[in-house]
């Protein structure tokens, strides 16, 4: 029903549009100059079709669901019920109305239930009702509006510039909501669990949490020893150091391969063949590490007569590496190309040779854009969940050797919230303790890196 | 210059011809220019003069689908030749172009750049000295000798156009080729590069592409003619300017086409 309805003032939209542009080519033929062009008429009129319909529509979502459970719920006043039993009818009756209740059926839940639907039906069709009304009258008073000198143009502008506006509202309000849950859970997370034990304790056993049973009182002795999170940050920066050996060397000469060395045949080709690894999903990678690259360093390893682990960090890193290779090489690829020509000129006609040109005026000139890519391809790297899961294993290791399996903050996160959480546990609070050290860490690295670009920049040009 | 009366030849061209993929750009051009005397190429905007100047230090060998064919003789020897070592070739003909393009570095990097990569100074001292007397040639050291360790490139237009000549003289090149070194400035940074040629040609060969006939009357005192590829008329300044043999040259001069 509200498809169709959607649909049709879709359609009137359409056509308000079509009416309007008709009117100002009329208004047009009588020899009369238009303030805009004919279309802004028609974008104005399908607006004053859109803004209506957009309020009630939106009237209707926040109101309707509450009116209707206060008329249904009045029913049961003045009886004694709970407010939570009230709540538990409503959703029965809800439920029986769509045909999906399994209990027992009592005559109130189902005279409650035809109410409901009752209700619901007047609803929907009062919302037609009105919409379409609103819609037309609206439309009406301003097609009636559009004259000669009439100004549609300024309110298309402002439309379009407050519809924008929303776009990049909901994005920054949505990080803004994100980041508060973070902050309050996080909180809630240390009133049981000290800050101290948290940022220095050596021991991260989450298992050791899954053990309460959760009808007994909160005791935080019994969490000691539980939420270090020493050992997994350790992991983190281990693995992504790791991936970064692998990533940076083998990312920025192929990089400058590309920028400076290809053939534009050779580029036209190779370009796209590497960003093509950057489209592998990061699941593939993850099995590749963990069925291909540890078990090979492993027989690698005993050969040499050297104790590896399966899973381990070398093996989750390395693969890291390769999946972090296109950021940096195309981002420093893009970098070097945009170095201005004359640069390169500069430096030959100066009887450099093309290594000493990329050494010592490309490559510095290109730095900051350079350095950009780094740190990009490290957040990457810290933020990176799957490959570590499968092939690095869960049990946090503090450990430096990379043959040994170790954890990260991101793994971490997926033990504990696989399976049945609960909500206002320690447990599942400890994700969002690690999703904030997590995100305080990116965004660090995010400032570090506008600073130095912005440093370079400053220097450079 | 002249010894003896002999006109002394710096660099002969014969029978250049350029191309750019399979479109000739250049046809047949055979020049020679005279040892410490400045030389103006003017013509019209893509008649090759610009492409002619970069066949004397081969930085067309920068553009892949460039090829140039005949023989270029400096001091007798055919740059075009495959034994010729492009470094030693650049290190001997420096370039200045059309915009000021100093590197993203220090006014003294820019300046020890060409030493550095051509191994000529054995002590911080000699780069020091080089430094200088480079920037005193520019006549720029009076005015940056305080910030030699601040960007070149936050220097006015002049002041960068002139960092690049002195960059460009620091390896003692015999020759100096400029793409129309001035277009980028205004008069008085003109002016300034102008009266700067006129002192550089003691010690150098040169060689100015130029858009502005009044600059090339000014500078020069051989100027060659391009039109659409060819050396339509070359020879003393005096005689282009005041009495050329071909009408292509005269109508171009007066202004009536071009």
């Amino acid at each position: 029903m509200n498809l169709i309805l959607f649909t049709f003032i879709v359609l009137l939209g359409f056509t308000s549009y079509y009416f309007g542009r008709k009117k100002a080519y009329t208004i047009q033929s009588t020899k009369k100059r238009l303030t805009a062009l004919p279309q802004f008429y028609g974008y104005y009129l399908a607006i004053w079709c859109a803004i209506p319909a957009f309020i009630i529509f939106s009237l209707w979502a926040i109101f309707e669901p509450t009116i209707v459970k206060l008329l249904i719920l009045s029913d049961y006043s003045n009886q004694g019920y709970l407010d939570d039993e009230l709540n538990l009818l409503y959703e029965k009756s809800k439920a029986l109305s769509r045909g999906q209740f399994t209990g027992e059926i009592t005559p109130f839940i189902e005279a409650s239930a035809e109410k409901y639907l009752s209700l619901r039906s007047i609803a929907q069709s009062s919302k037609v009702v009105i919409v379409l009304s609103a819609i037309i009258a609206s439309v009406a008073y301003a097609y009636k509006r559009i004259s000669s000198n009439s100004r549609t143009r300024e309110p298309v502008e402002k439309f379009l510039n407050a519809v924008l506006f929303t776009a990049s509202l909901a994005a920054i309000l949505t990080t803004v909501g994100i980041v508060f849950s973070l902050i309050f859970q996080t909180i809630d997370f240390f009133k049981v669990i000290p800050l101290f034990d948290f940022v220095f304790g050596t021991h991260w056993y989450p298992a050791k949490a899954f053990v309460r049973d959760s009808s007994e009182a909160l005791d935080p002795t019994m969490y000691s020893d539980t939420f270090g999170a020493v050992p997994i940050f350790a992991g983190t920066f281990f693995i992504a150091f790791i991936a970064m050996c692998v990533a940076i060397p083998i990312g920025l000469m192929s990089g400058i391969y590309l920028a400076e060395y290809a053939s534009t045949k050779v580029r036209q080709y190779a370009k796209p063949l590497i960003e093509i690894l950057a489209g592998i999903p990061t699941v593939v990678y993850g099995f590749f590490a963990a069925l291909t690259v540890g078990p090979f360093l492993k027989e690698l390893g005993t050969s040499m007569g050297l104790e590896v682990s399966a899973e381990s960090a070398l093996a989750a890193g390395g693969v890291m590496g390769i999946m972090i290779i296109p950021f940096i090489s195309s981002l420093s690829d893009d970098v070097i190309t945009s170095v201005p020509q004359s640069l390169r000129d500069g430096s030959y006609a100066m009887g450099a040779t093309k290594s000493e040109t990329i050494k010592r005026v490309i490559f510095p000139a290109a730095l900051p854009g350079i350095v950009g890519s780094i740190l990009l391809g490290v957040s990457r790297a810290i933020g990176e969940t799957m490959i570590v899961v499968m092939a690095s294993g869960l049990a946090a290791n503090l450990t430096l050797n990379p043959l040994e399996s170790t954890s990260t903050i991101t793994a971490q996160i997926v033990v504990i919230l696989i399976g049945d959480q609960a909500f206002g546990d320690p447990k599942t609070q400890a994700a969002f303790a690690l999703g904030m050290s997590l995100f305080l860490v990116t965004l660090c690295l995010n400032i570090v890196a506008l600073r130095v670009v912005k440093k370079y920049r400053e220097k450079y040009e | 210059m002249r010894k003896n009366g002999v006109k002394m030849i710096k660099i002969k061209a014969k029978d250049v011809d350029v191309f750019y993929g399979k479109k000739q750009a250049l046809f047949n051009i055979s020049l020679d220019i005279e040892e410490n005397q400045v030389t103006a190429l003017i013509g019209p905007s893509g008649c090759g003069k610009s492409t002619f100047l970069r066949c004397i230090n081969r930085m067309n060998d920068v553009i892949d689908i460039c090829s140039v064919k005949g023989e270029i003789l400096i001091n007798d020897f055919n740059i075009n030749d495959k034994s010729c070592d492009v470094v030693r070739l650049r290190e001997k003909i420096g370039m200045v172009f059309q915009k000021p393009n100093p590197f993203p570095k220090t006014l003294y990097e820019n300046v020890s750049y060409g030493p550095t990569i051509h191994g000529m100074a054995q002590s911080k001292q000699e780069m020091d000295e080089i430094v200088e007397t480079s920037l005193k040639k520019a006549a720029l050291w009076e005015e940056v000798k305080d910030r030699l360790h601040e960007p070149g490139t936050g220097l006015s237009g002049g002041q960068q156009q002139r960092l690049c000549i002195a960059r460009a003289i620091s390896v003692k090149p015999e020759v100096i080729l400029m793409d129309e070194p001035c277009s980028a400035l205004d008069p008085i940074a003109t002016a300034q590069i102008e009266e700067l040629i006129d002192e550089l040609k003691k010690e150098h060969t040169i060689i100015i592409v130029t858009h502005s006939m009044a600059q090339a009357a000014r500078v020069s005192q051989n100027t060659g003619f391009f039109h659409l590829g060819q050396l339509i008329e070359h020879g003393s300044t005096d005689k282009i300017f005041k009495n050329p043999d071909n009408k292509k040259t005269q109508d171009y001069i007066t202004g009536r086409f071009g």
